[in-house]
């Protein structure tokens, strides 16, 4: 019989468990129901009581570790508290987020235990047999694949669970003392990679892209690259979309400086970039090609604007291609949306 | 002040990016069609942390770089044909399977036997680099248990930038999520850093260096030990390419005004 541990953490307040936290709840109790499992969560947080009030009902053995130096995400705490966690749990399968947090410390977690580890895992199936699913070759690839050896972790990607919702309660928790190696790592805090709005937004319905055509010569014979990032930041601002951009975008400006400065590779989506989740993109001044329309791949509706009735995304990546220049529509566009607003 | 460092950048080779990949049954599992003749490049993110390992080792007169990689013998000479004017290193090749499919904690192991073996390497000096992710299995599980399996409990992933103090000590900044970064000080070597893309372009092909390079690339590839990998229970139920294909709607005859008002509809619909 399985044994299923769920890892979660807490949030930037210490005192919630994360989203992706919660999603990968709802997969371990669906995924307990289908195997006849017995089910554990496993929690790690500054304040593990009060994030445990949101599972009251979970009907799972909770397990938590607790304290301040659990609050910041470091690999040293965090892989001595989940190993902890593993071993209070002696689970069969353990399934955590993919979180930045998890994903720095669950391989060597996994390792510790003389485990396995997948990680991006994008569904779970199977009765007898737990089957996962997961993209190769960055999302140009899919395999089911499984595995005998045991304990098993697995990475869940976030968003492709529903978040666990209960109503707040106390709920009972068993604390796991963990024993600290030496520290030699101090996390002092987040910084945003540029000054002003934050542009990407993962929970986002929309994912707006910018492509190098925004910075190349327009008719006139001249660039227009100041127009071209109060266009898409008046786009951004007036959606709440989260941007994107392509390689050859961030690319332009080498060594950290964006030729629009409000771009950095952390927008960049693709190949070597990001692959997020929204449920609408709309590329703009891109060519769409392979390298980059993989990280489109969990992008739902897709439709772009692009002067190249042959560019990429007409070869049956984009719903629709509006073949026109970004400029005129764009600015039509963001004065449409601005008049919605008021 | 100098910091002298070991810096051991793990790097595989993967497909070049502009290919297209099939799947394959092959007898070891699954596989990519013709995949021994795909033109192969160092993978994008571990390239990165190349670079990232050679300015510092640069910055840092004394230190020592390490380009471990494990791949078919005949790719690894092909690729490094290419790699190799681009930053001085030292090459430890591996000869061994090529691809995404096998298992991860095999070649963990395989990478942690072979730099812990390193000549002249000080366990207190290294600075274990890699790509967060690879692009073709794309896990970001492997630099980490190599960290692992050689005893060091300072890792970072997502890296785009590391400032070193007069002391020995560094800054890291790591990606986590909503486009921010975390900053963290380590105390300094050992640790791993798990790069993305960093903050330096492509180095520019240098004949010179290559020349330097390939002296010691091409012995050190004749003398590769040969790696076999253990599936340790892991087995594929299938492997595809998604079928989704979409119809699209190409529109070659709207006005600006026609198009922003048919996209403000669809951004609008739920």
């Amino acid at each position: 019989m399985e044994s299923i541990l769920v890892l979660t953490h807490a949030d930037d307040t210490g005192s919630a468990l994360s989203k992706a936290s919660l999603e990968a709840v709802t997969a371990g109790i669906d995924l307990a129901a289908r195997l006849s499992a017995l089910l554990t969560i496993g929690i790690i947080a500054a304040d593990a009581a009060t994030a445990a009030s949101s599972l009251p009902s979970s009907g799972a053995r909770l397990l938590a570790v607790s304290g301040e130096a659990f609050a910041q995400a470091r690999y040293a705490s965090d892989a001595a508290a989940a190993e902890a966690l593993c071993r209070a749990a002696s689970a069969t399968i353990v399934l955590a987020p993919g979180s930045s947090r998890f994903t720095r410390i669950m391989a060597g977690v996994a390792h510790r235990l003389s485990g396995f580890i997948d990680t991006h895992i994008t569904g779970l199936s199977g009765t007898e047999n737990v089957e996962a699913s997961r993209w190769f070759y960055r999302q140009r690839i899919e395999a089911v694949l499984s595995r005998s050896a045991r304990p098993w972790f697995l990475l869940l990607d976030a968003g492709t669970h529903a978040a666990f919702a209960d109503e707040a309660g106390t709920a009972q928790v068993e604390t796991i003392t963990v024993e600290l190696p030496a520290l030699r790592t101090t996390v002092s805090g987040f910084r945003a990679p540029t000054l002003g709005a934050q542009t990407i937004r993962p929970d986002a319905k929309l994912l707006f892209v910018a492509g190098a055509g925004w910075t190349k010569k327009q008719p006139d014979g001249q660039a227009h690259v100041a127009e071209a990032g109060d266009l898409i930041l008046g786009f951004l601002h007036a959606t709440s979309a989260s941007l994107g951009s392509s390689k050859s975008l961030v690319d332009q400006g080498g060594e950290g400086n964006s030729v629009l400065p409000f771009l950095t590779h952390l927008n960049q989506i693709g190949q070597t970039g990001a692959t997020p989740r929204h449920a609408k993109g709309l590329s703009t001044c891109c060519h769409g090609e392979e390298p980059h329309v993989v990280g489109w791949r969990f992008i739902g509706s897709r439709r772009a604007i692009s002067l190249d009735p042959n560019c990429g995304w007409t070869r049956g990546k984009a719903d629709v291609v509006y073949v026109a220049d970004a400029f005129p529509v764009m600015a039509k566009l963001n004065a449409l949306l601005e008049a919605a607003k008021t | 002040m100098a910091n002298i460092l070991h810096i051991v950048v793990c790097a595989g080779i993967v497909p070049d990016p502009l290919q297209t990949l099939e799947p394959v049954t092959t007898p070891a599992g699954p596989g990519l069609k013709n995949e021994m003749v795909l033109p192969a490049v160092l993978d994008p993110w571990a390239a990165s942390a190349l670079y990232e390992a050679a300015a510092l080792a640069a910055k840092n007169p004394g230190s020592k770089l390490w380009l471990v990689s494990l791949g078919p013998k005949a790719k690894l000479q092909q690729v490094m044909m290419t790699v190799a004017q681009k930053v001085a290193f030292e090459l430890v090749p591996i000869d061994g399977p090529i691809g995404g499919f096998p298992d991860a904690h095999s070649t963990a192991a395989v990478l942690a036997e072979t730099i812990a073996a390193l000549p002249g390497l000080d366990h207190e000096k290294l600075l274990l680099f890699g790509g967060w992710e690879s692009a073709t299995r794309g896990a970001g599980v492997t630099l980490q248990l190599v960290g692992e399996r050689l005893g060091i409990t300072d890792q970072f992933q997502g890296v785009d930038q590391i400032t070193f103090s007069d002391d020995g000590s560094f800054e890291v900044l790591e990606r986590v999520e909503g486009g921010k970064h975390q900053v963290s000080v380590c105390a300094g070597a050992p640790a791993v850093l798990g790069w993305a893309t960093g903050n330096l372009a492509e180095p520019r092909n240098n004949p010179q260096v290559g020349m330097a390079n390939m002296r010691t690339i091409m012995p050190a590839l004749a003398k590769a030990k040969v790696a076999k990998l253990d599936a340790n229970g892991l087995s594929y139920l299938s492997v595809s390419l998604p079928k989704q294909q979409r119809t699209t709607r190409v529109v070659k005859d709207m006005t600006p005004d026609q198009i922003a008002a048919e996209l403000v509809e669809w951004i609008g619909a739920e």
